[in-house]
């Protein structure tokens, strides 16, 4: 076994040692906090090379290292984690560190002028160490509690300015949404256990992932004829609904787009919410498991549908969004839901091909967009940006990569080639020729609503200056900074570029973002091959047979078809105002108004959910001022009442009886205490008389 | 050789004496002299029952009258000590007059 595979653990501890310590920094100590973070991640990332280069050159079962050891031991049974090291691991590690290093140095520019820089590194590791831990974890309750730990990160970093009542709130959605989820998630642990008795992954043949135990829960059958492990594999899936934000649990995932523009970029695109994938990656094997009479695994079925309705879900609320960060939330939705549809039809390695590519130009997206808010003075509405091409030349060029990526245009772009293998994959699915079509429906939308926005944002001339002065200094990043400010002054109107600071992290991710085409091309599949732990062979037949050639002549056209759209409704005639009504919306107003209002899946909720748990509440409220007050006022007056009879006792009897004794006992001290006179002539008298009395008595006595 | 109840008779007469001179005297003095003739007649009695026992080679009783006078010497300086603070204090010795001791 390897060194590396030996001390896996060191990656996520090294960056809980940063948050550690930085959470007991003072709140000046900011290039400290940054560069233990950053300092910790970069070690982490150098660890996780090492990891992957590990994992390289072995194929098959033999590409998995596991370290298990035990944790406590409750009577007979013993508790039990570990880690593994796999290609699953190795590749998610270096993409987290990677990706979570560059956002965390970009964040140095971003979050220069805020008041507490120190507090959001802190968090920023603490996420870096539970999504970490969550990767390398063998053991379904270690990858549980590390999966509650980033929750918690996320929360903590969604809400990070807590003072403004959305960014609360939206923090607090997002953790009571996921927890619906995570308590399917934990039923689904409970369950694994009670029929496995072991929550490692992978135990040299005892663990719940190997054959044995699989083979049991099939043998299982449980309610409604669906087998033990069918079942587990669907609530264990509720748990990536709620994290991954698929249908119908995705509300939280545009709200959370109230955190930092880094914290959007890590945590709600790139990592955190890439976990409910990396999940069902994970528990693949449970999840494939086919029960007797039922012609494909029932939990993969439900991840294909969920995944495909919310890739077409996300993508058509997209179109109409004008909020610059809501758009690629809802992107991540639907990119999200492309990679469940890829786990459920075409296996790990199409679902964790795209999660890889989409976290590199999700991530360029989000911190380009983050560039973008930071240049234009803190205004995130697309209606009020244009024409920055011009300001943000950097910024601009990697946004375009990063938007082509994420819409698939051809050959160069990874999120091209990781699309078309799991639209490849869903033209091969045997029940269903619908998930395809959802899918290409999507791509069609992604190209639609990339290409508008790079038309609001970068085209056209700028219509955002008027409203600078009357928007002032309210911004949140305006506290302290001095560089900035003066800046602002010299053309208080203009947007501007970014610093060095937060530019080179696009350029790299942007360079990312085109460069792993090399590694995933149906000519040499490295990625997707060395994923699944399967050999890598050099051949163009993979690519010129017609039926890999048709489908990327589709895909093609479809994107340059939902671009050439765009271009035609946004890009000939750029808006002029802000206000001006969208090209779309006068075509299409009434489909157009579901889409801007999200298909109005929050007022549902709403109207139902959170009515009826208002009401229950306010029903559990009556129910509680109504009877439980009046029985505990019964036992309240019951007791006093008691009280009052004990005191009279107390007082006429015990008392009484107290005082009687004290008195005689007080009347007796007094006589003896006349004996006492004083007189010495007296006490010698007592002695001289007792001492007859004695003599008499011996007198007497000896007599006898 | 006299007999023992020679000895004792002395020694009773002896008591007698002596606590009817701490009864009678009000003088703290006299009280003291009194007690000692007392504890004397008890040293009489030692050394008559000593010497009149069945083996007088034993030494005990010659012993406890030994350790008897020597516990009387530091009894009357004791005495003596606080009788003289007493009289500093009350300016007499007359013991009836001294009653503050009372409970």
């Amino acid at each position: 076994m390897s060194w590396i595979a030996q001390n896996l653990w060191l990656i996520p501890v090294l960056p809980l040692l940063a948050a550690g310590i930085s959470a007991l920094l003072k709140r000046p100590c900011r290039s400290l906090a940054a560069g233990l973070a950053i300092g910790s991640m970069g070690a982490s990332f150098l660890l996780s090379c090492a990891a992957l280069v590990a994992t390289l050159g072995k194929h098959g079962a033999a590409s998995r290292q596991v370290v298990n050891f035990d944790w406590f031991a409750l009577g007979d049974t013993v508790v039990r984690l570990g880690w593994v090291l796999d290609p699953l691991t190795a590749a998610m590690v270096v993409m987290i560190t990677f990706v979570g290093s560059l956002i965390f140095i970009f964040s140095v520019g971003y979050m220069a002028h805020d008041e507490n820089f120190t507090r959001f590194f802190c968090f920023l590791s603490l996420f870096a160490a539970a999504m970490l831990g969550l990767i390398i974890a063998n053991n379904l309750l270690l990858l549980f509690m590390c999966w509650e730990l980033v929750g918690l990160a996320s929360y903590l970093l969604i809400g990070f300015w807590f003072h403004k009542p959305s960014a609360a709130a939206a923090a607090k959605k997002a953790f009571i949404t996921t927890r619906i989820g995570d308590v399917f998630f934990f039923l689904g642990i409970v369950w694994l256990y009670s029929e496995t008795g072991t929550l490692l992954f992978y135990d040299a043949g005892r663990g719940c992932l190997e054959q044995d135990a699989l083979a049991k829960m099939v043998a299982h059958t449980t309610l409604g004829g669906l087998a033990a492990s069918s079942a587990i594999g669907l609530l264990l899936f509720c748990g990536a609904i709620g994290k991954s934000g698929q249908l119908p649990l995705h509300v939280w995932l545009p709200d959370a787009m109230e955190g930092p523009t880094p914290v959007s970029a890590l945590i709600h695109a790139a990592t955190m919410v890439a976990a409910g994938v990396f999940l069902v990656a994970r528990v693949y094997p449970l999840m494939e498991m086919q029960q007797a009479g039922v012609s494909e695994p029932i939990p993969l079925t439900a991840v294909t549908w969920i995944g495909a309705l919310t890739a077409i879900f996300g993508a058509l609320v997209a179109v109409s969004q004008t909020d610059i960060k809501r758009i690629l939330a809802y992107s991540t939705v639907s990119q999200l839901g492309y990679m469940m549809m890829g786990l459920g039809i075409g296996g790990v390695a199409v679902g964790m091909f795209h999660l890889l590519t989409h976290a590199f130009f999700k991530a360029l997206l989000f911190l380009g967009s983050g560039s973008i808010i930071h240049g234009c003075h803190e205004e995130q509405d697309i209606r009020r940006m244009g024409g920055l091409k011009k300001f943000m030349p950097v910024t601009f060029a990697t946004y375009a990569i990063g938007m082509m990526a994420l819409s698939g245009v051809p050959l160069v772009f990874s999120g091209f080639w990781s699309k078309d293998e799991i639209l490849h994959a869903a033209w091969h699915y045997g029940p269903s020729k619908i998930p395809f079509l959802l899918g290409l429906a999507g791509a069609f939308l992604t190209a639609f609503y990339m290409t508008r926005q790079m038309c609001f944002v970068f085209g056209g001339k700028y219509r955002g200056g008027h409203r600078e002065a009357e928007k002032g200094s309210d911004g949140v990043m305006e506290s302290g900074g001095t560089g900035h400010d003066q800046h602002h002054s010299a053309h208080s109107s203009d947007p501007h570029e970014s610093p060095p600071v937060m530019t080179w992290p696009l350029i790299l991710l942007a360079a990312c973002a085109v460069l792993l085409v090399i590694v995933g091309t149906p000519v040499w599949p490295w990625l997707p091959h060395y994923l699944e732990g399967r050999e890598v062979h050099f051949s163009f037949a993979a690519l010129f047979n017609w039926d890999m050639l048709s489908l990327l002549l589709l895909s093609s056209a479809v994107v340059a078809i939902g671009i050439g759209l765009s271009w035609w409704f946004y890009g000939l005639l750029p808006a002029e105002k802000p206000d001006e009504q969208d090209p779309l919306e006068q075509q299409f107003p009434e489909q157009f108004a579901w889409s801007r209002g999200k298909f109005f899946v929050d007022e549902l909720y709403a109207a139902t959910f959170v009515k009826w748990n208002a009401r229950l509440g306010e029903l559990c409220h009556d129910l509680d001022r109504r009877v439980l007050d009046l029985l505990v006022s019964i036992v309240g007056w019951a007791t006093t009442a008691c009280a009052h009879v004990a005191k009279l006792c107390d007082e006429y009897v015990v008392n009484k009886l107290f005082d009687a004794g004290c008195g005689e006992v007080r009347r007796g001290a007094e006589a003896a205490s006349e004996l006492q006179g004083g007189q010495i002539h007296q006490y010698l008298r007592s002695i001289g008389l007792a001492l007859v009395l004695f003599v008499f008595i011996l007198a007497v006595g000896c007599n006898k | 050789m006299t007999p023992l109840s020679g000895y004792l008779l002395v020694s009773a007469l002896l008591f007698c004496i002596g606590l009817a001179g701490a009864l009678t005297r009000r003088n703290a003095i006299m009280v003291l002299i009194g007690i000692e003739l007392m504890l004397n007649a008890a040293n009489l009695n030692f050394i008559a029952f000593w010497r009149f026992s069945e083996n007088p080679e034993t030494m005990t009783g010659l012993m406890f009258a030994v350790f008897s006078i020597a516990i009387a010497a530091a009894e009357a300086a004791v005495g003596l000590a606080l009788i003289i603070t007493i009289y500093r204090h009350f300016r007499t010795a007359n013991v009836d007059q001294v009653e503050d001791m009372k409970g």
